[in-house]
């Protein structure tokens, strides 16, 4: 490994070697109370570099770039597109998850061809950027276009690509590789900083060439070579290329093992040995599924596609090129792409005790819930789009959600019945009736007992709550 | 749609079958792929120097790492010659490295699937429901049908009858639906209870008792139960423990702790507590990642295999609601929630999956069967995606 360079990894990171090369003037300039302080915020990235206004003086020029190799994550943060749609890829700290947040969620980009007849482009480019999910307080979307050339015909390529150009801001990948096609794609859209796709050992001079030319982000693919892969790296960086992808291929079925090894061994070799050459964003293409097709129905080539972008969005890829556009695929991925990336220290349960959504009255419905998190936020949602005015009363069952918390003997009637008093409500509502949980059904009667409220068996899932106001509630 | 996915299996078998053919089609032609010809570039700039001519040549090394522990092996089931009645006995664990690391080291057992089986009416999802409507109500025929049909290398029994807020039904009978499941099919079972910590150990004991040495997972020994006395039969009946914690690394080792009193090492597997994808799939992989990783990094209070039921996944709405006609048909959206799940725990390290739905166990088969093949990847062929036509 002869880039080796013994990089901190960030768990070595400590905020005392950060201070030792600050000012150490505690201006408070940055907005912090003293250098350490800011220290502190760097090594957890909560702040930037730049915010230290005397380190960017001539005299502390040296600090600052030493501060900055320090802090250099160990994936390069490539940035792909321009404008508020621009896509930052890579950008990772560390390898495993419970170390640091994931930085910059896995960019899913859907193919288009400059074979496809122009409905069926503008058709997949409207569903791609309509693509919307809204989960507990996110927006979750899709992220990027990859313009496939079939053609292999610069003049249809450039064509398709100025017809992409003209109806999305979305970051693009030109694939192609034929450099004479690829910058046919490039001067159809100029300054749109697109990822180019892909060199490979029989073009990486020209592509080279092309991506410094035009001052764009390069894919280097070498499939299931990690030696050529890290080959091409070598020459490319050296040839001057920064901003690089890396994608040692994706392979379904026989090749399964050899993909995930391959994003895992290059992960690895990045955040844990500081090797330099696999320090880029990792690239899958999942719509590898539709190279095999055959005979084989299109709703199970889809399923193959969703799954394998699963397993990819879990073992490191920083973007993806996907094929279909089918909701019930895209969803579930588009979720777990969420929950790996959020900050893995965030707590599993929130604060217990009475929550108050509009402006209820003494008539107004009372529920419980549970200080699971994913519970509450879902059970707040549901009654925030609804315009409700009710009261919810958050029982502390350890963070455990509703189902396994009666079966664990986490949600019992004795902890409703405590929490319900400690809420005060009785003095606020006239009706003295709690709507519970379907789920929490089977401790209906004990709540009751233990209570002294009359209890209602609500909906079992709380999107059923406006239904269930209309049709069961009466004050 | 609802037909295409009935006959999941049948496509699947049908497709390889074209597959294969295909493949010989593909070799008779010679094998050689028409490949996208790269004419050089008409103005290439002339090369600056120190712009490299040549490929320069650097070797990747694997980063192979070596690990300080290695997670425990444990059996399940019995077959006659070991004191049980089971048709052949399964073991799990026993990895030197992390989950399908298969560049450090291959992996001794693959991840096994245990199909969920109730003992009387429970709701269901539309999705999941399909498949088993002729069964419910008859745990016999639907462990049949797991195995048989679904591929299950175990099955679960949730006596669930015995709730005292249900049926209340007496640990007798619970034995009575363990002893029908045990002569209509010969794999090895998990016996799950309805979560009552008392009523569960009294349902256990007896359960245990009447069926010793056919080695049962017994699913769960929790923390608020009577850990000694639990700990204590499933020792001496030689069964083996499931040791339940809410998703807290420190709550399971200390359970770990309470039953290594009375339970060797070998006779325990953990469960951490599986969220389903969207309501906490990420705390359930980070925690479990970390257990493994600790395992092998010499923790042996972490150490043990990892059971998840991920049939947990269909509490989330998005998998079995009707939802608008975007995300439709849910009937594949809802296995396809409980793939994503479990594959996403099957790289956290989980080596025992107890599961729902066919389409969802079938996938988790054939990915598993394929991650420890030790076949390797056709590279040639993989820039043909570029030209794929739509």
């Amino acid at each position: 490994m002869s880039e080796k360079k013994g990089k901190a990894g960030i768990k070595d990171l400590s905020p005392i070697d950060i201070y030792k090369l600050l000012p150490k003037t505690n201006c408070k300039e940055c907005g912090v109370e003293n250098c350490m302080a800011f220290a502190t915020k760097l090594v957890n990235r909560e702040i930037t570099l730049e915010q230290c206004k005397p380190l960017l003086t001539k005299e502390n020029e040296n600090a600052y770039i030493q501060l900055k190799d320090m802090l250099k994550p160990a994936i390069k943060e490539v940035i792909v597109g321009v404008g508020d749609k621009a896509v930052k890829l890579g950008g990772k700290l560390v390898m495993y998850r419970h170390e640091f947040t994931y930085s910059n969620p896995t960019a899913i980009a859907i193919d288009v061809t400059d074979e496809m007849p122009e409905s069926e482009l503008l058709e997949r480019i409207k569903k791609t950027e309509n693509f919307r999910f809204e989960y507990i307080g996110y927006t979750l979307r899709l992220n990027m276009i990859a313009i496939r050339s079939i053609s292999n015909e610069p003049e249809k390529f450039k064509a398709t690509v100025k017809k992409v150009a003209e109806n999305t801001t979305l970051p693009l990948i030109l694939c192609s590789l034929n450099a004479n096609v690829l910058e046919a794609g490039l001067m159809a859209a100029p300054g749109v900083n697109p990822l180019l796709y892909a060199a490979t050992m029989d073009n990486w001079k020209d592509l080279a060439e092309l991506a410094l030319m035009y001052n764009c982000p390069l894919v280097i693919s070498a499939p299931n070579d990690l030696s050529l892969l890290f080959s091409l790296t070598k020459t490319l960086t050296t040839y001057g290329v920064e901003d690089l992808v890396l994608d040692p291929g994706t392979f379904q079925n026989d090749g399964l093992a050899d993909t995930l090894n391959n994003l895992t061994m290059l992960r690895r070799a990045a955040c844990k040995n500081g090797e330099e050459l696999a320090g880029f964003p990792l690239l899958g293409v999942p719509m590898v599924t539709w190279a095999d097709k055959g005979e084989t129905a299109d709703e199970i080539v889809k399923w193959r596609e969703a799954y394998l972008a699963g397993m990819l969005i879990v073992r490191y890829a920083d973007v993806l090129i996907m094929h279909e556009t089918d909701g019930w695929a895209l969803l579930p991925n588009t979720v777990l792409r969420q929950n790996i990336y959020t900050d893995p220290r965030k707590p599993v349960a929130v604060e217990p005790g009475l929550k108050i959504f509009g402006t209820p009255d003494e008539e107004s419905p009372v529920f419980f819930t549970t200080n699971f998190a994913l519970t509450y936020y879902t059970v707040a949602s549901d009654i925030e789009n609804s315009k409700l005015s009710a009261y919810v009363v958050v029982v502390d069952t350890e963070g455990s959600a509703v189902d396994s918390g009666v079966a664990g003997r986490k949600l019992t009637a004795d902890k409703v019945a405590e929490a319900l008093k400690a809420s005060g409500l009785e003095n606020k509502v006239k009706h003295k009736t709690i709507i519970i949980p379907g789920k929490a059904s089977r401790i209906s009667g004990e709540i009751e007992e233990a209570s002294g409220w009359k209890v209602q068996v609500g909906p079992r899932d709380s999107s059923e709550i406006p239904k269930y106001l209309i049709d069961k509630w009466q004050p | 749609m609802l037909d295409l996915l009935a006959k999941f299996r049948e496509i699947e078998l049908e497709d390889f079958e074209l597959e294969v053919k295909d493949l010989e089609l593909w070799l008779e032609s010679g094998g050689a792929l028409p490949r996208l010809a790269v004419p050089q570039l008409k103005a290439a700039p002339a090369l600056k120097p120190g712009k490299p001519t040549e490929l320069m040549s650097v070797p990747f090394v694997p980063p192979v790492e070596t690990y300080s522990g290695t997670i425990t092996e444990v059996k399940l089931g019995a077959t006659r010659g070991e004191g049980g009645t089971r048709g052949r006995s399964i073991t799990i664990g026993g990895e030197t490295c992390p989950a399908f690391y298969s560049f450090e080291r291959p992996m001794l057992h693959p991840p096994v699937i245990t199909l969920d089986v109730f003992d009387m009416e429970v709701p269901l999802s539309k999705a999941v429901k399909m498949h088993v409507k002729d069964v419910v109500g008859d745990p016999a025929a639907w462990a049949k049908l797991a195995v048989e049909k679904f591929g299950a290398d175990m099955v679960t029994v949730h006596i669930i009858s015995i709730d005292p807020l249900l049926k209340d039904a007496k640990p007798k009978e619970a034995c009575k639906t363990v002893e029908k499941i045990l002569q209509a099919v010969d794999v090895p079972l998990v016996i799950g209870g309805c979560g009552d910590p008392v009523k569960d150990a009294d349902v256990f004991a007896e359960i245990t008792e009447t069926f010793a040495g056919e080695r049962f997972l017994i699913s769960s020994i929790t923390r608020d139960m009577d850990v000694e006395r639990c700990a204590k039969f499933v020792k001496k009946n030689g069964h083996v423990a499931l040791s339940f914690t809410p998703m807290d690394l420190n709550l399971a080792r200390e359970l770990n702790r309470r039953l290594y009193d009375f339970l060797g090492r070998e006779d325990i597997v953990m469960d951490l507590t599986t969220a389903a994808l969207g309501y906490g799939l990420d705390y359930a992989f980070t925690n479990m990642e970390r257990a493994r990783l600790g395992g092998l990094m010499g923790d042996v209070e972490l150490a043990h295999p990892m059971s998840s039921g991920t049939t947990n996944a269909w509490a989330a709405r998005e998998a079995w609601l009707k939802m608008s006609a975007e995300w439709e048909p849910r009937e594949l959206r809802g296995p396809l929630w409980e793939v994503t799940t479990a594959l996403t725990l099957a790289l956290a390290g989980v080596d025992l999956f107890m599961m729902m739905h066919p389409a969802a166990v079938k996938t988790l088969k054939d990915v598993t069967a394929n991650l420890v093949s030790g076949k390797k990847a056709d590279a040639c062929k993989y820039l043909d995606w570029l030209s794929v036509k739509s």
